[in-house]
Order: C-alpha cells, then sequence, then structure tokens
C-alpha cells in the first residue's frame, strides 16, 4: 500500500473546517446539509429559527437546494431528473471490507480519508464519520442520493474478531459542497465507492468528472488492478471497469399506457438493470425509474456511455414523449382530471404518506411538464419528491416525530409549498 | 475430432482467448483438465462409477481416499465455498485463487467478456507493454458489441412491424441500415 501526500494522521474524528470547509461566524452556512455525527448531536438547529410551528415556512425549504442535481433542470429535464456515474475501487494489499475486521476497517478508512482530504478533489468537501452520526443524519444522505442504504446501515463483518455492532464499523462519506456532485463513500461493499450525480441527460460530464477524480485518487492511492480483470472488486459483478452509469427517469406515461413493461423487457435484453427511485430492491414509487449497465467486463466505458447517452435513454425519452403526447391528445380530459385530482388531493390532504405523496406528486409533474399547471416549476416537484421523505421531513420540521405526527407535518408542508 | 494435443478423440470443445485473439480448443478429458477447461471431478467415468452404476447394480460407491477441501485464497485463507456463501470475494488476490472457477461465473455476468477492456490506472498505462494486447482485445469487443446490436436491432424491428408502429419501425431500418454500412466499413479496412 502506497499512500503519498502530507496530512495529519490522527484518529479524531474529522470537523467539517478540517475537511476544507470554513464555517462562517461558526454557522454551518449550508442550511439543512448534513453534518458530522458529533456535530449535529445537540447542535444548534440549522434551518433558519424553524420552530416546527409551521411547517412550511420557505426558509426551511429552500436551505436545501442547494445540490445541483436539483437546482438545474438540465437536458430533457421533462423526462430525465439525473445522471450519475459511480467507479468502484480497492486498496491493494487490503482485505475487502466485509471480511476486514474494525482495525482493518479503520486503518483502510484513515488511509483514504488522509488522501481524499489532501488529493484537492473539489474547491469545498465536507467528510462524514457516518459511525459517529445519528441515524437520520445517515437517512438524510440516503434520501439526497449520497450514500447507498447499505452504507447507513453498516454491515458487520462476515467472520473472525470481536462482533461489533453493524451501524458502529468505521465508514464515511466524503461530499463536495455545496453542489453535492461529487460523493465518495469509505469502505461500503468496496473500499472506494465515488459517483457524479448531475441535473438532467449528462452522462458524459458525469464520466469525465469521475474519471479525473479517480485519476487524482489513484495519484495516492494503491488500486487492486489487473491487466485481464480491471479494477477488482469485491462482487464479481463489478469487476473490470467497476463502473455503473443510470439515469433517473420519470415515466408516468409509459406507466399509464402499460407501455414500461415492454421499455423493462428490452433493458433487460439489452443487460440493463431497471431499478426504483432508491436503487437496489426499491419500488419505482412516483413512476421514477433508474436505467444502468449491468456489464463491467469486456466493455470499455465509452461504450457504456455511448449506449446509453446516445442511443438506448433518448429512445426511452422518446417514447415516454410519444406517450404524453397520445394521452394529451387522445385522453386530454381524462388525463387532466387525473393531474388536478392529485393537485387537489396534495394541496388539501391533512394526513398524508410518503408513497402516496410521491405517487400524486408524479401526476403533478406530468402535469406541469405538459404546461397544464404552469403556476409550478418542475424544480418545486422535483424538490417535493426529496421533502416529502422521512429524514429530510423531519429535518425541515426540526424534530423527530413518528409516523403519524409525520403524516400531518408531511400534508402541512406540502400544502403550504404548492399554495405559495 | 481429435485431441488438440495428444491423437485422443476430444470430448470437450471450448472457445478461449489467447493472446488477445479468440481460438476454438478441443481436448480429449485429460488434456482438459491439464489446460484447466475442465475441473477434475467432473468426468463422464466418475459420474458413472458414482452415481449411475450405484444405482443399476446396487452398488456402493467407493469412498475417496481423501475428500477435496474447498480452494482456498493463501493471502486471505477464504474459501471459494465462502464466497459461493457470501456472494463476495475475501481480497483482491482471490481472483487468481480461484481463477479457474470464477472464469465461467464472470462470462455468465458480464455478457461472455473474461478480459478488461477500458481504463487503466495511470501507473500501468505508462508502462504499457500489454497495449497492443488491450487493442486488439478493444477490436474484438467492438465486433461482438456490432454482432448483439445488429441481432437487437431486428428483433425490435419485428415487434415494431407486428405492432404496426411503422414510424418506429421505419426509424429503426435507418438504425440498421446505418449499422451494417459502419460493420461493412469497418470490416473491409
Amino acid at each position: 500500500m502506497t499512500q503519498r501526500g502530507e496530512h495529519p494522521k490522527d484518529k479524531r474524528p474529522l470537523r467539517k473546517d478540517e475537511a476544507g470547509e470554513t464555517p462562517r461566524g461558526g454557522k454551518p452556512e449550508k442550511p439543512g446539509s448534513p453534518r458530522n455525527g458529533k456535530e449535529a448531536a445537540g447542535g444548534p438547529d440549522t434551518n433558519g429559527g424553524s420552530s416546527g410551528g409551521d411547517p412550511g415556512s420557505g426558509g426551511n425549504f429552500n436551505g436545501f437546494a442547494t445540490a445541483e442535481w436539483l437546482t438545474n433542470a438540465g437536458d430533457a429535464s421533462d423526462v430525465v431528473l439525473s445522471s450519475r456515474v459511480r467507479l468502484a475501487r480497492n486498496l491493494s494489499g487490503h482485505t475487502f471490507v466485509h471480511r476486514a475486521s474494525k482495525e482493518d476497517r479503520e486503518r483502510a478508512l484513515q488511509i483514504c480519508r488522509d488522501w481524499i482530504l489532501a488529493a484537492n478533489v473539489c474547491d469545498r468537501i465536507m467528510w462524514v464519520d457516518l459511525h459517529e452520526s445519528p441515524a437520520i443524519e445517515r437517512n438524510l444522505l440516503v434520501e439526497r442520493h449520497l450514500i447507498s442504504k447499505q452504507h447507513a446501515k453498516g454491515k458487520a463483518a462476515t467472520s473472525g474478531g470481536v462482533a461489533t455492532p453493524a451501524a458502529e464499523e468505521p465508514r464515511a462519506v466524503a461530499v463536495s459542497i455545496p453542489d453535492e456532485r461529487l460523493s465518495i463513500m469509505v469502505n461500503e461493499e468496496d473500499h472506494i465507492r465515488m459517483q457524479m450525480l448531475r441535473a438532467g441527460l449528462s452522462l458524459s460530464d458525469c464520466w469525465r468528472d469521475a474519471s479525473a477524480i479517480d485519476d487524482k485518487l489513484e495519484a495516492g492511492l494503491d488500486y487492486a488492478f489487473t491487466k485481464k480483470l480491471g479494477y477488482l472488486t469485491a462482487c464479481p459483478t463489478n469487476v473490470g471497469t467497476g463502473m455503473r452509469m443510470s439515469v433517473m427517469l420519470h415515466l408516468p406515461a409509459l406507466k399509464v399506457t402499460g407501455e414500461i413493461e415492454k421499455v423493462k423487457r428490452a433493458a433487460t435484453d439489452m443487460n440493463l438493470a431497471v431499478r426504483g427511485f432508491y436503487g437496489e430492491g426499491s419500488d419505482a414509487v412516483g413512476d421514477l425509474y433508474q436505467i444502468s449497465n449491468q456489464t463491467t467486463l469486456g466493455k470499455p466505458e465509452g461504450a457504456v456511455l455511448a449506449d446509453l447517452q446516445d442511443s438506448i435513454i433518448p429512445e426511452v425519452i422518446q417514447y415516454e414523449r410519444h406517450a404524453r403526447n397520445t394521452l394529451l391528445s387522445k385522453r386530454r380530459s381524462a388525463l387532466e382530471d387525473q393531474v388536478f385530482r392529485a393537485l387537489g388531493a396534495l394541496t388539501h390532504a391533512r394526513l398524508i404518506a410518503a408513497d402516496e405523496s410521491m405517487q400524486l406528486l408524479s401526476l403533478v409533474r406530468l402535469g406541469v411538464v405538459l404546461g397544464l399547471i404552469p403556476e409550478l416549476s418542475v424544480q418545486t416537484v422535483n424538490m417535493l419528491f426529496l421533502m416529502v421523505q422521512p429524514a429530510h421531513l423531519q429535518r425541515v420540521l426540526g424534530k423527530e416525530m413518528d409516523q403519524e405526527h409525520r403524516r400531518i407535518g408531511r400534508a402541512a408542508m406540502i400544502r403550504a409549498r404548492l399554495t405559495k | 475430432m481429435k485431441c488438440d494435443t495428444c491423437d485422443k478423440e476430444a470430448t470437450v470443445h471450448d472457445t478461449v482467448l489467447r493472446d488477445g485473439a479468440w481460438v476454438e480448443v478441443h481436448c480429449c478429458e485429460a488434456c482438459a483438465v491439464n489446460q484447466g477447461l475442465a475441473g477434475p471431478g467432473h468426468s463422464l467415468n466418475e459420474l458413472l462409477t458414482n452415481f449411475v452404476l450405484p444405482q443399476i447394480t446396487g452398488e456402493k460407491p467407493k469412498p475417496k481416499a481423501t475428500k477435496a477441501r474447498s480452494p482456498t485464497c493463501t493471502a486471505c485463507g477464504f474459501t471459494f465455498e465462502q464466497f459461493r456463501q457470501a456472494g463476495l470475494l475475501g481480497c483482491p488476490e482471490c481472483y487468481a485463487a480461484f481463477e479457474t472457477l470464477l472464469l465461467p461465473l464472470l462470462e455468465r455476468a458480464h455478457e461472455g467478456a473474461a478480459q478488461h477492456i477500458g481504463k487503466v490506472p495511470r501507473r500501468l498505462a505508462e508502462s504499457g507493454p500489454a497495449k497492443s494486447e488491450l487493442e486488439s482485445a478493444r477490436i474484438l469487443a467492438a465486433r461482438r458489441e456490432q454482432v448483439e446490436r445488429e441481432r437487437l436491432l431486428r428483433r425490435q424491428l419485428e415487434d415494431a412491424v407486428k405492432s404496426e408502429q411503422y414510424e418506429l419501425a421505419a426509424r429503426l431500418r435507418d438504425q440498421l441500415q446505418q449499422l451494417l454500412q459502419a460493420s461493412a466499413a469497418s470490416r473491409s479496412h
């Protein structure tokens, strides 16, 4: 294991100011951003004076709007929410994470942390030690697509050693702020999993940036790589490029017309995976689908990129647009009825669950992109997809709540946001 | 058909990547085991003596002298059996330790590929003795991909015609023509 670059090798949990961010006046300048567990516990509420009494007040809401994929529209934003490129890398000479003892994981974490923070991967970076963060902070990161569910939970070693609760296994994430385009998970299934996330159809930009960051990391970390099998990963399904490219699509019209099944079949035929809003194993709630490559060996990154960005995804976008136009021209009244009923329910409900909100928001989003609801923007709806999730909602309302209270708070927050 | 390396009848047929090119291999069982094409213990003979014959004759199969241990990675001590249970390998060295056992699995997961094509860490790219090897593999993969895309387009075109989506069918036909022209051009170079 080579390790270059000078960096303090202390074992204290890293604070934001050490990580290159300088909070002004001692207050985090990005309300609503996930913070290191230590700082978050008992710290001041950062949501700009939220008392919880007025859940819909605008100040709370805007604090979350800094992620680039949420603020920008990007190409083909009527159908594409975001694009993502993920690279899996491992340190040579170290056991893979699931088999590593707590000490091994700490060592790998420190090696990665020291270099990631020294390598100048972006202007400002936030480091979060997840084993020291409360569950709600970790869930917030999951909902923002910055870490996986598995990384939030942690995974105990599969053999030997003293058993540590999974949540306390040493692991972390580095996030570029305020744009949240880059996130680097350390000690997930692989030692390093970096992702670039951008608005709209932008896989080529994502790949360019991810590869540049990969180069910077590689300059100081000794990756496990062979000429025959490429980047070696814990799971053989990722070996080779270690790359997964995915696009988050909103496909309500294909769902209505039933053609979504055709898309899924075609995708499977082409060795692509179709997943829900929160990745592996999640449902396509809100008619949001992620399409991603599965093959990582024997096919160069550029070929995967060309297939998805220039051929497959544009085809799906055309299908969806065609289905939308057909609905509009042949079943306009029925479509309008569904869209405005959804808007009506969202603006008048007093209790609402996250999944139901997502389903209704999907119809409202369809209405917005078809010009049926000119007073709303796509970004407002995209943002609400996120804000109705439990951890975001509780952050906005400034307190932890049980399910019943969350439903009340959620309904009030949506109402305030949509009727402003 | 005769075995490639000896005069016996070839019973194992496979296609393997050698020096960046796919070659057909025909071997007798013994040579196949020697070349790592077939694992020992799966021969027809053994199958007959252990499973089929006892059922016919009522004889018990002879116990093996030693029970085969699951292959183990010398670097981390992880066994292939553990990998089968966890779905994850123990360390980067496991790939070399379980190479022959992993090969069919990799091919299944990656559309038949068993050779990396794509990004190479700079430190290796600059020393680059394997560049020509990678280049030939890259060309092969491009060919394979073209064939795959052609097959897919043909099927989509058929579907489109069947479901009377003529606009789509016309678009697919154009794409197919383009693809065929491109592949003809690349072959003539």
